[in-house]
């Protein structure tokens, strides 16, 4: 069938107010994000060109220490995430009794509003009261009440930790659905052949979920680059900046201190690395799929 | 006996192993919830006195009655969680359906490229944008209302509303479409009375992720855009309190469990259909 020219038409007229809901809500507010970070935009009604005055005032030691941070942050999480995802997908698949139930009972931390599971964990985190310091009080693992969120280093891996128990569901689902993709009949031949559960999971399981857990890590590692409610709810960036991302730190600039100019330029920073990671994304996942064609 | 009942039969050790395993897993997922519940039961005397004790002594649901009148906004903040995703979830169905439609039928210069561009909008959270959406609402006039929350909330749950419900579409056999158009309907006419009939069902996934989507991520537009309390969303309503420095915890806890009350019994309801939606186009991409 030609493309006629009415059909096109029809087609655009279709596509024609989501694109110009995302290019007014999402296109306009980037190149806008991208405008701003040269001005000194504040509260002040009048706003001036500044040239790259943001930029040079941002790379200093404390934002270079903010960049690590992110990404140290980000790669702990993820890879925790696909760990415990996976690991979770492989037990549902067994074929056991109740495990459509348990498939269920997966989806909670994805599912409630966010925030709200973000509390809960603000109350285990608790150091006087909160169910995790005191059953490692009763169990003589410490000595005395741990206030997590209150140091540094322990508010470090209880923001990652909340973070993991909220991906894990999207990862656990989608290696599920990955792993019930697998053709049946290659098991079925390779027990036929005598090969053992281990064995099998070994050689046919683990190499064919190898694709899908590329991608999947890299939708996990722009989802938690992005993360912005865990943190600011249970630390907004403390103790001492110790949890401070690059989103805590423009939220804090822009929002907290309405240095808009300043804030614009961090925000564009984080654009550069997500679209980094999106070519990055595309790249893989056409490679992946052009490879399975062969 | 037949092949995949003898290849999925375990041995005794397997089967304590796959449940241990399975156990453990769901002890993570599940702990804050049934720490949470077990303290909305406990009275603040218990809660805030150390040895830790797991399971609540004298525990009532008291918390579940004393949090109406601690919370005042409460019923509010609930309504207001609920009116913003169904408002969300139809303006978001208004502009998925035509456009999915348009891309699972219609190949044209540029429509690639198109689908991309939509799907990178996945990658940017709202807090990226912020500082100019806060500017672009407050030249709207809408700070402060719920269209503030309502408006870039729709934004970022375009892109997966289209890849889902495209998906669907593109199942939906052609010669459907032709044979309308042989007997001289219009396109326009083809849309609306044989493809729509058929892609209910997608239509509904792509409803219910939308408004299990917009009611679970309601935070940071509505910390950053509203600051009227008649106009906040459960979260941020709760988030109040939860800032003070003496935190009523059992009943934040009991208004909790009621807040997501409703989205763990659509996660019952409509399980079958929310794991096919979520993952949809997850393993062929």
């Amino acid at each position: 069938m030609s493309v006629r020219r009415s059909t096109v038409i029809f087609a655009w007229i279709l596509l024609l107010p989501a694109v110009l809901y995302v290019s007014v809500i999402v296109a306009y507010p980037l190149v806008d994000t991208f405008i701003l970070s040269f001005t000194d935009a504040s509260l002040k009604k009048t706003t001036k060109w500044v040239g790259t005055a943001n930029y040079d005032k941002i790379f200093n030691a404390t934002f270079a220490e903010v960049i690590v941070r992110t990404f140290v942050w980000t790669a702990f999480s993820v890879a925790i995430k696909m760990i415990i995802g996976t690991f979770g997908a492989v037990m549902l698949n067994a074929a056991v009794p109740g495990r459509a139930l348990f498939r269920v009972l997966t989806m909670p931390p994805w599912i409630v509003p966010m925030a709200i599971g973000i509390f809960m964990w603000g109350w285990m985190y608790n150091g006087q009261f909160g169910m995790i310091s005191g059953m490692l009080q009763n169990w003589g693992l410490v000595d005395g009440p741990v206030a997590f969120l209150a140091h540094g280093s322990t508010a470090f891996w209880a923001t990652i930790i909340t973070d993991v128990w909220i991906g894990v569901p999207m990862v656990t689902l989608y290696m599920l659905a990955s792993m019930q993709a697998i053709p049946q009949d290659l098991y079925e031949a390779a027990w036929t052949d005598g090969a053992g559960r281990f064995y099998r999971f070994r050689r046919i399981t683990l190499p064919l979920l190898v694709p899908s857990m590329i991608t999947m890590s890299m939708l996990s590692l722009i989802a938690t680059f992005n993360s912005f409610d865990i943190i600011w709810i249970l630390t907004q960036g403390g103790p001492n900046g110790d949890t401070t991302t690059m989103i805590i730190d423009t939220y804090r600039t822009a929002i907290g201190s309405k240095k808009y100019g300043e804030g614009a330029a961090r925000a564009v920073l984080i654009c550069i690395f997500l679209s980094i990671f999106c070519i990055a994304y595309f790249r893989v996942t056409h490679r992946l799929a052009s490879g399975e064609g062969r | 006996m037949s092949q995949p009942a003898m290849i999925n039969r375990y041995r005794w050790y397997e089967l304590v192993g796959i449940y241990a395993g399975i156990f453990v897993f769901l002890s993570f997922i599940l702990s804050p919830f049934v720490e949470g519940f077990l303290v909305s039961l406990k009275p603040l005397g218990l809660l805030f006195s150390s040895p830790y004790r797991f399971w609540p002594q004298n525990g009532s649901f008291d918390a579940y009655r004393s949090m109406w009148v601690s919370v005042p906004g409460f019923a509010r903040y609930i309504f207001n969680s609920f009116f913003i995703s169904t408002i969300v979830t139809a303006v978001v169905l208004v502009l998925v359906v035509p456009s999915a439609y348009a891309f699972a039928r219609f190949r044209f210069r540029g429509s690639g490229a198109l689908l991309a561009a939509f799907l990178a909008v996945n990658m940017f959270s709202g807090a990226v944008l912020l500082i100019p959406l806060f500017r672009l609402m407050r030249s709207f006039g809408v700070l402060n209302t719920y269209f503030a929350m309502i408006v870039p909330g729709v934004a970022f749950l375009i892109p997966s509303g289209i890849w889902l419900l495209r998906t669907y579409m593109m199942r939906i056999p052609r010669e459907l479409d032709e044979a309308a158009f042989v007997d001289g309907a219009s396109h326009f006419y083809t849309l609306r009375r044989v493809i729509l009939p058929i892609a209910m069902p997608g239509i509904t996934v792509v409803a219910i992720t939308t408004f299990i989507g917009s009611y679970a991520q309601q935070f940071i537009f509505a910390l950053t855009f509203n600051s009227k309390t008649e106009y906040m969303p459960l979260p941020i309503g709760l988030y109040a309190y939860f800032g003070r420095q003496e935190v009523v915890w059992n009943e934040l806890m009991a208004a909790s469990f009621v807040g997501i009350a409703p989205a763990v019994v659509l996660i019952f309801l409509m399980q079958r259909y929310l794991v096919a939606g979520l993952t949809a186009g997850a393993v062929k991409q």
